[in-house]
């Protein structure tokens, strides 16, 4: 049986002061890219927005760029499923652009070009999940967090790619195509908001909402170089999102900023009379932990204490991973913060505790998909036949191998050995991190073991695949917040691959994170994450 | 059925969810989940056609076979609670409303639809629990139980598995006085919230079959009793009792022919004396009290015939349906083994915690239950059969109530009750509360006879003005001029004149023919316009007759 560290033991990491505090190229030959440009990541909502009201720019100005750019990259990226129509994006934009003429008010996402993954519910447009049994499926209603992104002004520009309902780590399993990442055409985006990550770091659209059950938003964020934010369970109602394990899935944002991220944050969160799961938690003003880098004092966080979890260095890390975190771990320093190192032995049985209770949860909420009342009806003359040909034909490998692992964890005679036992790990992973977050503000990690793989790499190596996900379900399984944002670059070939590192946060203290993402990005020298992709057009 | 049906996903022009059909075999379509498992009804008939013969001649020896045996009942019921809207969303519910207009993502289960709870489901859960004298749960959560069914929109119900919300109860029973009587006590296993299902409609040439969502959602509760009934009348009271339980609480409509309350019936037979239980059957589609009664003696002579002839193997572990028509039990599925439902914690609700302020707040709002109600009014003198009749409908135990809280006379109030006004009642098809009479009139109309102001006759016929057409008894009486004359010199006016103008019926009289009393009560009666109170004018008629002239 697993054990509770009594005392998370605190240690120094050692090399932490042989690091430059710069940002990393672990490559021994520097790439040309990324762009010299000096450029610190900037909330592109608030420059929108600012332009937008200073009349600097219109609506439609801002939508024909970003819809050019997508057309350009779209053929090489494939990061989303549906594009919306131009005409439509441009109408909203033009009323936008007509209210702003006006005088009248216009919401805080106002001509943000928004894509949204294709597993939360849009009615306007199909929503599949990625999946054939959704083929053309249109939900007649919008997802909560949708709803409020229009209310806040926001233009959905299209749905993106995913491993078909979120089950996957690379975007490669979703049922229609394989998105690719702009750092590296060759490789994967990540998964399962892998579309969401490749068009934010394209800059196809502005910012993106993806959907996180074991790492989903953050594993991508990194593998494309964008910051990805996975709020605390609760926090965002799931109405409207195609439930994949409803216990652990968690709607997140994906922007090229922590501002941004924070900025959408607060446009989707809040207590849901549709959703009985969502918290009437406050919300706090998370815009006001964005404060421009030329008002931070030296050591702006001084007195933060950030613990690095000494598990997630170990064996199976790529040591160019775990180096760039060290150097992540040394900037924090550097700003102010102590650094220690702490024990989390409940770590690695996180992830095989998650695969149980994600796939038990799973084969229940995939129950629906039987063909009779929407999605892929095959005809058939017997009622088994009918659910039989229905959902083997609308289903993909990898989602019938976990109805399959979860039908099996859920059956009589096996529940009390895995089910019931995986919950007693999900117990005592959240009493690991009630006692680490006690004694640190935040919790630093990877947020994956490796950069981005290449295309085709794991996808027949399922538990290869699994393990990749060590780093960030833990933190679904306890329901924490947590923040990926890019730290570095390592070599990966024909040029450098992003990289970046995991912030986990108490329980609705997504503030913190904000807080400390958006200084540490606003302090961090020499990166820019522009993929060589897009990056004339900066 | 006026709606359309669409397959698969084209898009309804009424209403945005596509409804759709499926394919069936021919014949019956009561299957679950594989086929491996189900039976159907057809391969049945030539086993119960043999059974039939078999039966008629050894009718006479089976009764008496019949005392050798005992049976064992228990019984899971389903009440519908009519909440303003469904369990977990705000479709509202009516029963017979065109198919799928009341249905929404949630009850349908669209892709991210999530289920709220309707808090009225909690509080009548809970009442019911109280009600049953059950130990109550303060921290029970919801589960999901799965199996494929197409009018189960999300491949598994909404239900409550190891920790219902009451548990551990009894009801009491009072059987009706023309089966002999008697009090009975049954054991309440469990009290548990769960969703209804949709309906299938098999029409058309069977080619297929339609779903129907309007039910899918609407809370039920379920009620498991103990196997604690040994008759089919045990059982039907059983349930008749449940039923008058939740009217009296305001839960449920409780009515059986819509299915807001549907028994399900557990049954085994064993030798008397013998401790083990038999193999139990279950028997569905009870649709009246009567067929759950019917239903189980047929059964118990099916299995104890089939024990008594050394075929107890023939017992099998099965669903049986009850045949109205042909009043018998035909196999429905046979049950190889348990349904594995994988029961897991519903992730999509929080648990259900009930403080003790809340369960005490519910407890201190229940009305009189029936079985009070009963001791009651047996305690004020009324016999079983007043008492049973009484409560057996909240509203006229009601309408008793507020009778004698006039202050009319108990047993009289309980007669005119039981007798003109329900036979009026019955005639008319209306309820207690339907008629024009009100507590207030009886009580007054029960006084005004018990005090003479009218006679017994007259209350009658006023009675039937009240239940009809309302009004009150004092404006009747006045209106009609029907106060009983009472004065004695008035009535011995009236016997002068009847006397005077019938000399020669006097004469007779007078001569012998005393029959002839009655003549002459009749005729003063008919004087008096039927007000004169007979007693007087029978005794001043006599007084009169026999002076002599
Ligand atoms: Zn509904």
């Amino acid at each position: 049986m697993l054990s509770l560290a009594q005392n998370p033991r605190l240690l120094r990491l050692q090399n932490l002061h042989q690091i430059p505090l710069k940002c990393l190229h672990t490559s021994p030959i520097p790439t040309p890219t990324p762009s010299p440009s000096p450029s610190k990541p900037t909330s592109q909502i608030l420059k929108i927005r600012k332009s937008l009201l200073s009349r600097e720019t219109t609506a439609v100005e801002i939508a024909k760029t970003f819809l050019d750019r997508l057309r350009r990259t779209e053929p090489h990226l494939k990061s989303f499923l549906y594009i919306s129509p131009a005409d439509a994006v441009l109408k909203q934009a033009e009323e936008i652009d007509r209210r702003i003429q006006n005088n009248e008010e216009v919401g805080p996402l106002a001509g943000v070009l928004v894509g949204v993954k294709d597993n939360i519910c849009t009615s306007d447009m199909p929503s599949t999940a990625g999946s054939k049994i959704l083929e053309n499926y249109r939900p007649p209603y919008d997802a909560t967090a949708v709803k409020k992104l229009r209310e806040n002004g926001a233009i959905i520009v299209g749905k993106t790619n995913l491993d078909e309902f979120g089950m996957g780590s690379t975007t490669e399993a979703s049922a229609y195509q394989v998105t690719a990442n702009p750092w590296d055409l060759s490789r994967v985006p990540g998964g399962s908001s892998g579309g969401s990550a490749a068009a934010v770091s394209a800059r196809q659209c502005v910012v993106s909402l993806g959907s996180d059950t074991g790492g989903s938003v953050r594993q991508p964020a990194s593998f494309c170089g964008v910051v990805g934010l996975k709020p605390t369970y609760g926090r965002v109602s799931r109405y409207g999102l195609v439930a994949y394990a409803s216990s652990l899935d968690v709607i997140g944002c994906l922007g090229s900023s922590v501002a941004d991220t924070g900025i959408v944050l607060q446009a989707v969160s809040g207590h849901d009379k549709f959703d009985a799961t969502s918290s009437k938690q406050g919300i706090p003003d998370f815009a006001s932990q964005f404060i421009p880098s030329d008002y931070l004092d030296s050591k702006p966080l001084n007195g933060l204490r950030v613990g690095v979890i000494r598990e997630t260095l170990e064996d199976g890390v790529d040591p160019d991973v775990i180096s760039s975190l060290q150097g992540a771990a040394s900037h924090l320093e550097d700003l102010g913060c102590t650094i220690s190192e702490v024990s989390f032995p409940s770590f690695s049985v996180g992830l095989p505790a998650y695969y149980i209770l994600a796939s038990s949860e799973s084969s229940s909420n995939l129950a629906r998909y039987d063909g009779v009342r929407y999605g892929n009806q095959i005809f058939a003359d017997e009622l088994s036949s009918l659910y039989g040909h229905s959902r083997a034909g609308g289903f993909g490998t990898e989602v019938k191998l976990r109805i399959l692992m979860g039908t099996y964890a859920l059956s009589a005679g096996y529940y009390d050995a895995y089910y019931k036992r995986a919950q007693q790990v999900r117990t005592l992973v959240q009493k690991s991190f009630k006692a680490a977050l006690e004694e640190n503000d935040v919790l630093i990690s990877p947020a994956a073991p490796s950069v981005a793989y290449r295309i085709g790499e794991k996808k027949n190596d399922p538990l290869a695949m699994y393990a990749g996900d060590i780093m960030t379900v833990n933190v679904n399984l306890a329901g924490l917040p947590a923040l990926v944002l890019p730290c570095g670059f390592v070599e990966g070939g024909s040029s450098s691959l992003p990289v970046g590192f995991q912030m986990i946060g108490s329980a609705f203290d997504e503030e913190k994170l904000l807080k400390i993402g958006h200084i540490f990005e606003q302090t961090l020298q020499g990166c820019c994450f522009v993929p060589p992709l897009v990056a004339n057009d900066f | 059925m006026a709606l359309t049906f669409f397959r698969g996903i084209k898009t309804c022009p009424l209403i945005h969810f596509p409804s759709a059909y499926f394919a069936r075999k021919n014949g019956y379509f009561y299957c679950s989940m594989g086929s491996t498992n189900t039976q159907f009804a057809t391969q049945e008939k030539q086993q119960s056609a043999d059974l039939k013969t078999s039966q008629k001649t050894h009718k006479k020896s089976a009764d008496k076979l019949l005392k050798d045996y005992e049976a064992v009942i228990g019984i899971e019921t389903h009440v519908q609670l009519h909440t303003l809207t469904k369990a977990f969303c705000s479709c509202p519910y009516s029963y017979g409303a065109q198919p799928n207009t009341s249905i929404c993502p949630v009850c349908m289960g669209l892709p991210g639809a999530l289920p709220v709870l309707n808090s009225k489901v909690i509080e009548y859960a809970v009442k019911v629990g109280l009600a049953l004298n059950c130990k109550l749960s303060l921290n029970s959560k919801f589960d999901r139980k799965q199996y494929f069914y197409p009018d189960l929109p999300k491949g598994y119900q909404i239900s409550q598995f190891d920790v219902p919300i009451a548990s551990g109860g009894c009801i009491d029973v009072d059987l009706p006085v023309e089966f002999g009587g008697g009090h009975r006590k049954f054991g309440i296993t469990r009290v548990h919230m769960e969703e209804d299902a949709g309906k299938l409609l098999h029409t058309g040439n069977g080619n297929y079959s339609q779903v129907d969502l309007n039910r899918a959602g609407v809370p039920l509760l379920e009620i498991v009793s103990e196997p604690d009934m040994r008759t089919g009348i045990e059982a039907a009271e059983y349930a008749a009792e449940l039923q008058r339980l939740v009217r009296y609480l305001g839960v449920s409509n409780g009515n059986m022919q819509e299915g807001s309350l549907r028994c399900d019936v557990n049954i085994s037979i064993r030798p008397t004396g013998q401790q083990e239980f038999g193999t139990k059957v279950e028997i569905k589609n009870l649709n009246s009290f009567s067929s759950v009664s019917r239903a189980i003696d047929f059964e118990i002579s099916r299995q104890v015939l089939l024990h008594s002839q050394g075929q107890a193997d023939q017992i099998v572990q099965e669903t049986r349906l009850w045949e109205e028509g042909a009043q018998k039990t035909i196999t429905m599925r046979k049950k190889e083994g348990l349904s594995d439902y994988r029961y897991f914690p519903e992730p999509d609700l929080p648990g259900v915690a009930l403080t003790e302020e809340y369960v005490d707040s519910i407890r201190d709002s229940l009305p009189e239950l029936p079985e009070t109600k009963r001791r009651r009014y047996e305690k004020m003198g009324l016999s079983m059969q007043d008492v049973l009749f009484l409560t057996n409908d909240l509203n006229v135990a009601e309408f008793f109530d507020a009778t004698i809280g006039k202050g009319a006379d108990i047993k009289l109030a309980a007669n005119w009750i039981m007798g003109d006004i329900a036979a009026y009642m019955k005639n008319e098809k209306l309820s207690i509360n339907e008629i024009k009479l009100t507590p207030q009139e009886l009580g007054d109309l029960i006084a005004s006879i018990k005090g003479g102001t009218i006679s017994g006759k007259i209350g009658k016929e006023i009675l039937f003005e009240l239940v009809a057409k309302g009004g009150t008894v004092q404006g009747l009486i006045k209106d009609k001029d029907l106060v009983q004359i009472v004065d004695l010199s008035e009535i011995e006016k009236m016997v002068d004149k009847v006397l005077a103008d019938n000399p020669e019926q006097l004469e007779k009289y007078r001569g012998g023919k005393t029959r002839l009393q009655g003549y002459f009560a009749g005729q003063v009666m008919k004087e008096s316009k039927g007000k004169a109170n007979p007693k007087l004018l029978n005794q001043i008629l006599l007084e009169k007759l026999n002076a002599k002239g």
